[in-house]
């Protein structure tokens, strides 16, 4: 089964940019003036979407690395959210 | 040994999140609200490419994300795509703050090859120019052009303006240019008062009700575009009660570099007495940082006096700005005069009560910042 969300190839938003940032022992997301702190897991999933990987790629692939299972609700709730605020494209 | 270094280490600092590298003086413009320092002329040397690739390394290395390249017109430096370059590779967000004089498209496709993320693009105006600008005449085809080459390499559109008594009347003209520039954030930012601008404050200061117009003038704006432009409109500080938390407090995430290498807690800081800023040629970014005087002077409270000392909201405003608490008491560790708790508050109403009452006309001339 797939939804409308978890067939899409979310990428990174036009002018930012996503790296690990040792000194806060977090992954960051630039912007102009500005700095988001990710938490673990928004790091793991927006690691990933790179407009090529599906949604349901990336929680395969997050299901298999952590050992846990039912990641798709989450996965999809958080590339909804950060679409919404320009964190992740959607490639067509 | 570490159990006594712990604690230290426990309160350190946070790293200089954002750096600003004036990296020139040089302009080619006059703006009588510029806030270099009005003796620029007598700052040493500049750096050279190789000091400020060091300076971006260290500043780097202790957790630095934003540059900002800003001078002066930093375009009027010919290593600024190297410079781009050896920033983006290191992995900061590189932003670009020019007057677009000089942006050619070859520089820009050299920049945009070299990484820079973003590019914010400044109206510098004075009363000439200001009409040159609203009547398209040489500034505007300049900025049209650069306007047209910044989205022809997709970099959104941001302009600023820097409003004050001599345009704010214009800002709906202002923002309709700004619309046909194809614009996509538009800061209407008025004039602090630093350095040139100081100078000029009283021809400057707008009086509360050009500044009410102006912003219902904004508001319909707005209301028109919707989402298409965003506007930001920076109210002036002394119309407020209470002064902004300037630069996060001292020493707390801003480091700007100057030309000559002098390190600086925020753009206007050279102008404290009896304060030594450290010089990255001569110290590491990281003992200008964390050990210097410059540095830990203002950080943090403990330099606080009252009415600060005691108020609820010190860590919302850190007592506001140390150079404008200097500027207008005579000593910085005063309260900045802009919040009404501080008894020197009348220093403000008195000068927003003259731009109240004085005729629009100047009766005084500008003093346009030049080179003699």
């Amino acid at each position: 089964m797939t939804n409308s969300v978890s067939s899409t190839r979310p990428a990174l938003g036009r002018g930012l940019r996503f790296q690990w940032e040792p000194a806060q022992n977090a992954h960051v997301l630039l912007y102009p003036e500005g700095m988001i702190k990710l938490n673990g897991s928004a790091g793991e999933i927006m690691k990933r979407c790179d407009g090529k990987r599906t949604v349901a790629d990336i929680t395969a692939e997050l299901e298999r690395t952590f050992a846990a299972q039912g990641l798709d609700k989450e996965v999809e709730a958080f590339v909804a959210m950060a679409v919404e605020k320009r964190w992740l494209e959607i490639q067509p | 040994m570490n159990a006594v270094l712990q604690p230290e280490i426990r309160n350190r600092p946070g790293p200089p999140l954002w750096l600003l590298f004036e990296l020139t003086y040089r302009c080619p413009l006059h703006c009588v609200f510029c806030y270099n320092p009005t003796d620029f002329k007598s700052v040493g040397a500049e750096l050279t490419t190789e000091d400020w690739i060091r300076v971006l390394g260290e500043a780097r290395a202790l957790g630095s994300v934003q540059l900002g390249l800003s001078g002066g017109e930093p375009l009027a430096r010919d290593d600024l795509e190297p410079i781009v370059a050896e920033a983006h590779a290191l992995g900061y967000y590189t932003n670009l703050i020019t007057s677009g004089v000089g942006l050619t498209e070859a520089r820009l496709q050299a920049l945009k090859r070299g990484g820079l993320d973003h590019i914010q693009l400044s109206f510098q105006d004075s009363t000439r120019q200001m009409n040159d600008f609203l009547s398209s005449t040489r500034t505007f085809e300049l900025k049209a052009k650069v306007a047209g080459l910044i989205k022809q390499y997709d970099y959104p559109m941001v302009l600023n303006v820097v409003l004050h008594r001599l345009n704010i009347d214009h800002v709906e003209e202002i923002l309709e240019m700004a619309e046909r520039l194809g614009a996509d954030y538009v800061e209407l930012a008025n004039t602090q008062y630093y350095g040139w601008a100081a100078r000029n404050r009283d021809q400057l200061l707008p009086s509360r009700e050009q500044l009410q117009r102006a912003e219902a003038a904004t508001q319909r704006f707005r209301e028109r575009v919707g989402q298409r432009m965003r506007i930001f409109f920076v109210v002036p500080d002394y119309f407020e009660r209470r002064p902004k938390p300037c630069m996060n407090g001292m020493g707390s995430i801003f480091l700007t570099i100057t030309p000559d290498g002098t390190a600086l807690p925020c753009h206007a800081a050279r102008m404290l007495p009896g304060i030594e800023f450290p010089n990255v040629r001569a110290s590491s970014v990281e003992s200008v940082w964390y050990d210097s005087d410059g540095f830990n002077h203002f950080r943090g409270d403990s330099w606080m006096r009252e009415p600060c000392r005691s108020c609820p909201e010190k860590h919302k405003d850190f007592g506001g700005c140390r150079c404008q608490a200097y500027m207008l008491t005579g000593d910085a560790a005063n309260a900045d005069p802009v919040c009404d708790l501080s008894p020197y508050h009348s220093i403000v109403t008195e000068a927003v009560a003259r731009a109240d009452a004085a005729p629009p006309s100047l009766e005084r001339p500008l003093i346009f910042r030049d080179h003699r």
